[in-house]
């Protein structure tokens, strides 16, 4: 929440987006989820090169 | 024994020329036609750009690997395509001029019996004042991560704003794109993640304002005209996720931009509402709006046929519609299938080299007239995928006659998988990756938002991170033909 005080101020352009919270942000570098992340988005990504050639 | 002589040693040339020397076999001749000694894996100069890496983990010798594959490799630049042959002769041929091999400055010509132009683009800086040199390179007002020499020099600037910056002069970084027609978007997207992460590494961040400035109509336009992906029971712009990135970030954003004058230290934009405005900066990096490479088309007689080969921005004219039409009424079906020249059918373009029939984003002008919208990207995966059919289709022509069924590899069709970093790192920073099928929206097989949901996505987190770790090594292998490289998917 810190972050989002700091950056956001009423009104202005960065005021009516989404902004990541805490928790978004520790999944990010977690490396277990990003273990899991990587097997999935590569298994995607090679359906979406199959589905291109 | 026919003669295939490809244009352009890059992405999409060398994917075709590999994959052509490989199917013909010694039967018949390949031969590449490139200016540059080195191949280059373009994405990672993001990274040389910010002292990441070196260029020289990002090049290649391409000669030993042309030598290796027995493909014939001239270190020139095309001029001219003489499609019809000259005065006594029916033969096609090109003329090239020689940058290295010790006979630069010398003029050849190079008959061919199938011809692909994968010459890339022209960057044309010299498109807005002040950004170019006024004789086609970059001027000294900015920098660019175009080239791994460019980047080169990009990072060595960068390092000085980020001395100033240490010494307490707070410095203003600018990063877009530098003209109301650029492409290319993601480049930059990319390169201002990275200045930001290194900022912060350097911890130099809070002396150090950032600032995003680019043609978009809506941030994460990226010349796609957005994208859709799901989250949390959504289906989301990427609006949203760039506006969350570049907030997040701390970095403001000014859109709808033509950059129409680059000063030192300054540049001036007009704004698709018509207002203008300046910014001041330290430190730019504009990518600039791409050109074709230039090259002239010549008929038996002398006289001059660009017009009838080369789009007028200098594409070459390939099997897509090109009828001006409304963005109400474009279709998928616009776009090429075959990339053969409706003329001359030995001729055929891939990657960047082809001319587009409209493009992806809206067309918007600013009621002075003044376009503002980006132009189409051709990134990396379908450059190498169209290569890879181009070079299918020359190689049954040869074997199986002109009656052979070309291949097709259409844009409207096809996906393609994109990974924006920020940082380098295996545990720190960020990467963005993204996948978006098809690349051009067809809005008859997916009315609404043109696109796959299932295909279409995007996430940030360390793994992308390590799948552009992956890439980079990945087709440097592949390029350099390797073993198990047809493996590799393009
Ligand atoms: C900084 C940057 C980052 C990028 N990042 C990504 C990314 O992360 N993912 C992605 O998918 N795409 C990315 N791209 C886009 C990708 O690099 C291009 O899609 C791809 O290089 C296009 O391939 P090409 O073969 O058409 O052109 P190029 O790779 O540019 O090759 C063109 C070749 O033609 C040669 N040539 C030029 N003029 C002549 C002439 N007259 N005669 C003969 N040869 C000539 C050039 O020297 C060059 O070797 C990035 C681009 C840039 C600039």
């Amino acid at each position: 929440m810190k972050q989002i005080e700091e950056r956001v101020k009423p009104y202005d352009q960065n005021f009516t987006t989404m902004v990541p919270t805490g928790f978004v942000k520790f999944m990010r570098t977690c490396i277990l989820w990003q273990i899991i992340r990587f097997i999935v988005i590569n298994i995607k990504m090679l359906i979406v090169v199959r589905k291109s050639h | 024994m026919a003669r295939l002589v490809v244009m352009g040693g890059g992405v999409s040339g060398h994917t075709a020329a590999t994959f052509a020397k490989k199917w013909l076999g010694d039967a018949h001749e390949v031969v590449v036609v490139t200016p540059n000694s080195l191949w280059n894996w373009i994405p990672s100069n993001i990274w040389v750009g910010v002292g990441e890496m070196k260029k020289e983990d990002v090049v290649f010798p391409l000669a030993p690997v042309y030598a290796k594959a027995g493909i014939d490799y001239r270190q020139a630049k095309a001029v001219s395509i003489h499609p019809n042959g000259k005065e006594g002769s029916d033969t096609p041929y090109i003329t090239i001029e020689y940058t290295g091999q010790g006979k630069e400055g010398q003029s050849e010509e190079v008959s061919y019996d199938y011809l692909i132009n994968a010459t890339g683009p022209k960057l044309n800086f010299d498109a807005t004042p002040g950004l170019g040199d006024g004789k086609g390179g970059i001027g000294g007002h900015t920098v660019s991560v175009c080239t791994a020499d460019h980047a080169t020099h990009a990072n060595l600037e960068l390092q000085q704003i980020f001395a100033k910056a240490k010494a307490g002069e707070r410095q203003k970084v600018v990063i877009g794109t530098g003209h109301g027609m650029c492409t290319c978007q993601g480049a930059a997207f990319e390169y201002i993640f990275n200045v930001e992460h290194e900022a912060n590494k350097a911890g130099v961040r809070d002396m150090v304002d950032i600032q995003w400035i680019s043609n978009e109509s809506f941030l994460g336009d990226f010349g796609i005209g957005g994208l859709h992906m799901k989250r949390g029971g959504y289906a989301a712009s990427s609006r949203l996720f760039a506006e969350s990135l570049y907030t997040e970030r701390g970095i403001p954003w000014t859109i709808g931009a033509h950059v129409s004058k680059v000063e030192d230290g300054r540049l001036e934009y007009e704004l698709l509402d018509g207002s203008t405005g300046e910014m001041e900066f330290d430190f730019a990096m504009l990518i600039p709006p791409f050109a074709g490479v230039g090259l002239k088309a010549y008929d038996k007689d002398g006289s001059d046929m660009t017009a009838q080969i080369f789009a007028p921005n200098g594409f070459l004219k390939v099997d897509a519609d090109y009828t001006p039409k409304a963005y109400e009424d474009w279709k998928a079906s616009d776009w090429p299938r075959t990339y053969q020249n409706p003329d001359f059918k030995n001729i055929f373009a891939c990657g960047i080299a082809f001319a587009p029939p409209h493009l992806i984003s809206k067309p918007m002008s600013s009621p002075n007239g003044t376009p503002i919208n980006p132009t189409p990207p051709r990134t990396g995966m379908p450059s190498g995928i169209i290569g890879k059919a181009v070079a299918h289709s020359i190689t049954d022509l040869i074997q199986k006659g002109p009656d052979a069924h070309l291949h097709e590899a259409s844009m409207a069709e096809m996906g393609a998988a994109c990974v924006a970093s920020a940082g380098k790192g295996l545990t720190d920073g960020t990467a963005a990756a993204l996948t978006v099928y098809p690349v051009v929206p067809d809005f008859e097989k997916y009315p609404g938002l043109g696109r796959d949901l299932d295909y279409t996505f995007g996430e940030i987190g360390l793994a992308g991170h390590w799948i552009k770790h992956i890439l980079h090594h990945m087709f440097i292998y592949k390029a350099k033909l390797k073993p198990g490289w047809t493996l590799i998917p393009e």
